[in-house]
């Protein structure tokens, strides 16, 4: 299975330590990123989605550390770990082999310099020696290739253009050194939902044109169901569920995962079978003893108030659930 | 009778809930502002310039007879900090003038803010040409270049007396705030939080008292004590020139008078030097309590 | 719940904004074109819309923050435009639920101080008590109890859920006959929602009070306005009006199919057409209007017809503009799930 995934993440633990306590982000969490598919990483704010994903890049907002386990990435031939990689390599592995397009793009671009100024810098910053025009000819393309206007966009400030507008220079953005692995955190949570449809055709195309794996986190578990191929639910820091889309959504399995879908108003399922998750989201620094997600499971008992369970794995996935049964069914009930 | 009693009782009952209120929001502010070791320093160094100011003079009198005999003695235990050419004692003098030089600073400070702040809130709030015109007359203060005017001025008017002078110094010091709170307020007007106001049909008096001014409110603290750092600098250097004579005691007057005498004499250096490093602590203090606030409501600055 | 009585009535209302142009003339940006609507005691009413379609504009003028340029509002029998006029700090009767929880707060008061000033200002007789009385019910009501635990706190010590919660409870405390909320539940996650969507129908019920609930996402809307109409806007115009359950089915204008289109389903088996029935992303501009069919530029079925003044069709359950779409073919939500029936 190693050579099938591109990152993978073993055990790996992100804490914040600050001044007079630690909260702990990410528990003991190990996945394996698949080559090639769209794998979307779900759960509340809170859960410790971004946290692990910005581990990837080495980019988790201070204080937070890796405090246990590696990040491995598999590159042709060798493995990178980016957790230890020095300063120096760091910066040749971003953008290179992983790059990220942010939540919020207002706050990623440059408000007072061009758009073309911020891509010739990239270009610059990584060392590549391209003339003015070879560097016009790409940017243009790119462009293009996400159905912007190259003159125009180029020549605007980052405040001229709409929502949806720079959010597509984002992706292009993040396309400029043609990476193996994008991420995405949240990428249509300030939009409209036909903006957000033209978002994610778009990374669907780039994900079968470039055969680029992406790694998308959000909260909204109907855009995983419409464009990823494979899920992994998360909650309170842990890693409750992971599958193929068809088989988390159709089994179900993770009474949180469950709790998920019946909490998401969608448009056709009839109205009286959708009901909230009980309960308040966990406090970080008071975990519940025993399974994270037991103070608002509805099939929770006494085992699993006291002992949290261990994580099952079966042929295509895996879950965290004394009720996940191991067996190629996935069956519950 | 029932009645009234009753009444009372509720009005006792209210009162006592909205100190509770006060006390306790004030507490929380209390503990906010206090939570970080510059305040704290610099606050304790002003306080500390303030007793010496009130109790200063009634534990070390200052006697202004001239004593030709004691002339420039050394520092010992009954003159800390020596004499001077007329054998007064340098360090009661000192004490004596911090009450004038904090006077000053005080009004000053007072006078600057609060003109700048009720100027600075009604530009931004009204807008139109009552914001042009304020604006004009605070970038005409702001263009003149402050100390030859405060020259002139102190060179017309004859001051003799602490308010007198605050009002002088005044005059250009609350331009610079008055422009940060118009932009501060034009801003929050635009907020949410302002918007449902006027949905809810709030008063204007209610929107600007209640609302916008809390929110000002670290730019007014935070400009005062600056206000106070500025207002010695130019009353210091409007008494070097030997205008403001008022008040022999006052260490712009110390400074000034040592100056006049001639500094060859090294006698006069050292009686320069004990009000100099008066202001130059009191400077600093206020530096870190305007630092230590600026970091408090500020809370990016501050390390993890 | 009188359903037949017209608590609030829009006729031909514009809004137009002067943006400084060029030398020899201003733009005028047309941001609401001929809106008329009624909205009905004790409904919900949605108005969905991409944004820039004008429905932010909307709700600030049906709460009083904008005058709208011409046309006529008229509220349980008062013509508003002449209150507009004089001055309408009498007019309590409308309030407004914001998108950003923490920017409708003023950060630095605490939740009892922001729930206190706009009762006291409504009820100027009222003392210290019957106040605290009212904040105490409020906070039953909107379940955050008990309520010593959340009052003394600032904007940024509460969730975003719980912020969502307090401008509900402001919003009811001034006893209002209409609430207009701007997209309430957007800045929340996705599984957050429905308590929300919950409390606010249920706030409707309690206080029999009409809704206007404005959003871009069809989803949340479908849940909230359950048997209510829906105004589907799109560059300042409604384009589709009716109840929201028969739109879903059955939706007339090209705008409110691609709409429902776009809209995800949590089911991998309804992938549905990948693209959108839209010619292009870009909105087209508010500036200098001409007649006709505000959709044209985007519209895959446009043709000359559509540039002419458009009439509005009214079938019985629905009213929408002027369209020859009979003729086209929909696959409509229920059509996808035929196709998922039959691949099993």
């Amino acid at each position: 299975m190693e050579n099938d995934s591109i990152v993978s993440f073993k055990d790996v633990s992100i804490e914040y330590r600050l001044k007079r306590f630690t909260l702990k982000a990410v528990n003991h969490a190990s996945l394996e990123i698949k080559r090639g598919k769209i794998t979307a990483l779900v759960g509340e704010s809170g859960s410790g989605k971004t946290t692990l994903a910005s581990s990837l890049i080495n980019c988790i907002s201070e204080p937070g550390r890796v405090s246990a386990g590696q990040v491995v990435f598999h590159d042709e031939g060798k493995d990178i770990i980016v957790n230890e990689l020095s300063p120096k390599e760091l910066r040749k592995f971003r953008w290179e082999k992983v790059s990220m397009v942010f939540q919020a793009a207002q706050s990623a671009l440059n408000p007072v310099s061009m758009v073309r100024e911020q891509f010739y810098e990239t270009f610059d910053e990584h060392g590549l020696k391209m003339t003015k025009e070879e560097k016009e000819q790409r940017c243009v393309k790119l462009l293009n290739y996400v159905k912007l206007d190259p003159e125009r966009v180029l020549n605007s400030y980052p405040h001229e253009l709409s929502g949806g507008m720079k959010q597509r220079v984002m992706i292009a953005f993040a396309l400029l050194l043609r990476p193996k692995v994008i991420i995405l955190d949240e990428p249509t949570t300030a939009l409209d939902v036909i903006t957000q449809n033209y978002i994610f055709t778009l990374l669907k195309k780039i994900n079968k044109d470039f055969g680029i794996s992406m790694l998308l986190m959000t909260h909204d578990i109907s855009v995983v169901a419409r464009f990823a191929d494979y899920v992994c639910v998360m909650y309170g820091g842990e890693l409750m569920e992971y599958g193929s889309v068809y088989q988390v959504f159709d089994k179900r399995a993770h009474p949180y995962t469950e709790g998920l879908i019946q909490s998401t108003p969608n448009l056709i399922e009839d109205i009286k079978a959708m009901k909230p998750i009980p309960g308040m989201a966990p406090n970080l620094l008071d975990m519940p003893k025993g399974c994270v997600f037991s103070p608002r499971c509805p099939y929770a008992t006494d085992l699993c108030r006291t002992k949290a369970p261990e994580t099952t794995h079966c042929e295509v996935g895996f879950g965290k659930c004394y009720l996940y049964e191991g067996t190629s069914e996935n069956g519950r009930k | 009778m029932k009645e009234k009693a009753s009444k009372l009782n509720l009005w006792l009952k209210s009162l006592s809930l909205s100190l509770k209120d006060f006390f306790f929001r004030v507490g929380v502010l209390g503990k906010k502002l206090f939570s970080n070791y510059k305040t704290i320093l610099g606050t304790s160094i002003i306080l500390l310039y303030i007793l010496v100011a009130i109790f200063g003079p009634l534990i070390f009198p200052y006697n202004q007879e001239i004593n030709m005999v004691d002339k420039y003695l050394m520092n010992s235990w009954t003159h800390p900090f020596g004499t001077d050419w007329l054998g007064r004692d340098v360090f009661r003098q000192v004490i004596a003038g911090a009450g004038s030089v904090l006077e000053i600073a005080f009004f000053t400070a007072a006078f600057s803010v609060v003109f700048g702040t009720i100027l600075g809130i009604v530009a931004g709030y009204l807008g139109g040409w009552v914001d042009k015109v304020i604006m004009s007359v605070a970038n005409i203060f702001l263009s003149i270049p402050a100390f030859p005017v405060y020259l002139l001025l102190a060179a017309v008017i004859v001051i003799s007396s602490p308010i007198q002078f605050a009002l002088v110094i005044s005059v250009f010091s609350w331009a610079g705030l008055c422009r940060a709170i118009r932009i501060q307020v034009m801003s929050l007007k635009e907020r949410d939080f302002l918007q449902i106001c006027l949905v809810m049909r709030m008063s204007k008096a209610h929107i600007i008292f209640k609302e916008i001014m809390p929110n000002v409110f670290s730019y007014i603290a935070i400009n005062f004590v600056t206000a106070l750092r500025n207002a010695i600098m130019a009353s210091v250097g409007i008494m070097l020139v030997g205008l403001a004579a008022y008040d022999p005691t006052n260490w712009g007057a110390i400074i000034n008078a040592a100056r006049t005498k001639g500094l060859t004499n090294v006698n006069n250096i050292y009686i320069l030097l004990y009000p100099l490093v008066a202001i130059v602590i009191f400077e600093v203090a206020t530096l870190m309590v305007s630092n230590g606030l600026d970091e408090t409501f500020n809370p990016r600055l501050k390390e993890m | 719940m009188d359903e037949n009585k017209v608590l609030m009535s829009l006729r031909d209302v514009n809004m137009v904004f002067k943006k400084p142009g060029s030398l020899l003339a201003d733009r005028n940006i047309h941001v609401l074109k001929n809106i008329s609507l009624d909205v009905y005691e004790g409904e919900i009413l949605a108005v969905v819309g991409e944004s820039g379609c004008g429905k932010t504009t909307l709700g600030k003028i049906i709460t009083g923050l904008y005058r709208p340029t011409s046309g006529s509002i008229v509220f349980a029998g008062q013509d508003l435009m002449k209150l507009f006029a004089k001055s309408l700090s009498s007019f309590n009767a409308v309030q407004f639920i914001q998108q950003d929880s923490y920017a409708a707060l003023n950060p630095v008061r605490t939740i009892y101080q922001s729930l206190y000033a706009p009762i006291k200002n409504y009820h100027r007789d009222w003392n210290r008590f019957q106040i605290d009385a009212k904040i105490e019910e409020l906070m039953k009501v909107i379940s955050l109890y008990p309520s010593e635990q959340y009052l003394n706190k600032y904007p940024h010590q509460l969730s975003g859920g719980q912020r969502q919660r307090i401008l509900m409870a402001r919003a009811i405390s001034l006893d209002p006959k209409l609430i207009v909320a701007d997209e309430p539940v957007s800045m929340i996650d996705v599984s957050l929602r429905l308590s929300l969507l919950n409390l606010m129908k249920s706030l409707k019920d309690l206080y029999h009070m009409s809704f206007v609930y404005i959003s871009h996402d069809l989803a949340t809307t479908r849940y909230i306005a359950e048997n209510g109409r829906v105004a589907v806007m799109y560059l300042g115009e409604i384009v589709e009006l009716g109840k929201i359950s028969d739109i879903i089915k059955n939706p007339r204008h090209p705008y409110t199919r691609a709409l429902i289109q776009a809209v995800p389903i949590p089911d991998p088996h309804f992938k549905g057409s990948e693209t959108l029935p839209l010619k292009s992303m870009n909105l087209g501009t508010l500036e200098n209007r001409g007649e006709g069919c505000p959709f044209y530029e985007r519209c895959l079925y446009a043709d000359e017809k559509c540039l002419s003044k458009v009439p509005y069709v009214q079938t019985e359950t629905s009213l929408s503009m002027c369209c020859h779409l009979g003729k086209i073919p929909h696959e409509s939500l229920f059509g996808r799930r035929l196709k998922k029936e039959e691949e099993k």
